[in-house]
């Protein structure tokens, strides 16, 4: 199997940092605040590998540095400590040593994030073709008619009807804001994507299919995916494995079936029965 | 075929700790047994023996507290399951382990023949190949053909354990582990059900089984493996003092 990423021992402070940061913070000590100098670890040794057309779930209640972690990853923050690496077409590319451009060319061109809120994946000034158009551009599509007839194709992947094409995403319900989002991270066929509570504050019925989609363009393009959810439902449904974390650390890790039904950590076991 | 086990089960045990309640509950307790290519091991016991727990540690569902789980793959290597790396376990449940519960998870959303297909498609089989397999394998079944176009969630229990029987069947995984396959179904669906059970031998696949009828384990089993239920928490908890 290909390894697509592997992450060793990232971690992330917010503020000023101390030697007790680590020490006096955790699951251990119900806090992730750091009572000597006040900072925040928002993720600590956070170690993990991701394989071609795995889907890899991250869980935790908000506070718990799942999406820290993956921010990180998609260089929208950037780490205190730690490495990791992108495999793809036999390149290796050490993700935090890497200059600006070079991370904005890859999360460009080869990474695609799909945000809960859909004012930080969309460009809400644009129409919905307009925001694919931009991901097309960006990795060096620039022929108007191919340009139109790659996002006509993508938003009927996502059935986005693609007569709503030229409208603007104010315009959309929050579930085709979603597709649309899907869409325009397709455009440039990442073989990675991060995926940050999704289907979070959607209908039921949405959710479902927003879900769908994720499960079928998993299988169709083998795409490596990063799922981070509170929601047991949608880790039981899209993830192979899963991480835990609680107060910025991973406190458990498995196979999906095995951590929701043989969790071993206190709290997982807790995050479980209550969902039941 | 190949006349060594292709699993050995060397004494497994298996007890769940809940910290919340600060309880430690005892279910599979120092398992042997071993399953032959083209032949069925069954589990018996009375109910908390830890039947079901031997399958899923099998399947590393769940966890093991001690013991070797020891694979055969087709390759020929010996892998200790309760050890393996998880990609490794992802891989052998894709395409070597199967397993058929009495319960059915799908999504509530996908057409029966889809579910059926699915582990044929997760495979890298076409979808329209993978949906003629699994018609088949849901008329050997007996299951009636209006129902393989809508999905399973309102089925009867009988019916729903048809699809899950016959997931498992499509993907013809060399170790089938079976945990009461014929528990909800009438008298003619079982006796199709062991003519399949009967086929999957015949090709060689090895079978674990739990048959909730006894006399299914007098027709249908080469080795018996009878499980007593674990001594108490309190005979533990001794034990280690």
């Amino acid at each position: 199997m290909d390894k697509v990423l592997e992450v060793n021992k990232l971690s992330k402070i917010y503020g000023s940092g101390c030697p007790s940061c680590f020490e006096l913070t955790g699951p251990e000590y119900n806090t992730n605040i750091c009572p000597r100098c006040g900072s925040v670890v928002a993720a600590h040794d956070v170690s993990f590998e991701l394989y071609k057309g795995e889907i890899l779930g991250i869980m935790g209640e908000s506070g718990s540095g799942k999406s820290t972690a993956v921010k990180c990853l998609y260089f929208d923050q950037e780490p205190s400590s730690g490495s990791a690496s992108f495999f793809n077409e036999g390149q290796q590319y050490d993700l935090f040593t890497m200059n600006a451009a070079q991370q904005r060319r890859l999360s460009n061109h080869r990474f695609g994030m799909v945000y809960q809120n859909p004012h930080l994946g969309l460009n809400f000034d644009i129409s919905a073709g307009g925001n694919i158009a931009e991901r097309l551009l960006m990795s060096d599509v620039d022929n108007y008619a191919e340009i139109r007839s790659r996002a006509t194709g993508l938003l009927s992947r996502t059935e986005v009807l693609p007569e709503r094409m030229d409208e603007l995403p104010k315009n959309f319900s929050g579930g085709m804001q979603q597709r649309v989002q899907i869409a325009k991270v397709l455009a440039t066929n990442p073989p990675l994507l991060f995926l940050d509570e999704v289907t979070t504050g959607l209908d039921l019925s949405v959710q479902a299919a927003i879900l769908d989609l994720i499960l079928e363009i998993q299988q169709e393009k083998q795409t490596a995916m990063i799922v981070v959810t509170h929601d047991l439902g949608v880790i039981r449904l899209l993830a192979g494995r899963t991480l835990v974390m609680k107060y910025g650390r991973v406190i458990e890790s498995g196979l999906t079936d095995q951590v929701l039904e043989d969790p071993q950590h206190t709290y997982t076991q807790r995050l479980v029965a209550s969902a039941l | 075929m190949n006349k060594s086990p292709i699993l050995r089960v060397e004494e497994y045990s298996k007890h769940f700790e809940l910290h919340e309640q600060g309880k430690v509950i005892p279910s599979s307790h120092n398992v042997n047994l071993e399953v032959y290519d083209g032949q069925l091991t069954a589990l018996i016991g009375p109910t908390g023996a830890g039947k079901s727990t031997v399958l899923k540690g099998i399947y590393r569902t769940y966890l093991a507290t001690s013991g070797r789980i020891l694979f055969r793959t087709k390759n020929d290597h010996e892998i200790d399951l309760t050890q393996a790396d998880e990609h490794q376990i992802l891989e052998l449940r894709r395409d070597e382990i199967g397993f058929v519960t009495q319960f059915l998870h799908a999504l509530p959303r996908q057409a029966t023949e889809d579910v059926v297909a699915q582990p044929l498609v997760q495979r890298g089989m076409n979808k329209t190949q993978a949906r003629e397999i699994a018609r088949e394998t849901l008329y050997d079944l007996n299951l009636p053909e209006r129902l393989w176009g809508i999905s399973p969630a309102t089925f009867s229990g009988g019916e729903k354990q048809r699809v899950n029987l016959a997931r498992g069947l499509v993907s013809r995984p060399r170790l089938f582990l079976l945990d009461e396959p014929t528990a909800s179904l009438d008298p003619k669906t079982t006796e199709r059900v062991i003519r399949l059970i009967e086929n999957l031998k015949n090709d060689g696949i090895a079978m674990l089984a739990i048959f909730h009828h006894p006399e299914l384990v007098e027709r249908m089993a080469d080795h018996v493996v009878e499980l007593a239920p674990p001594i108490g928490i309190e005979k533990m908890l001794q034990e280690i003092a």
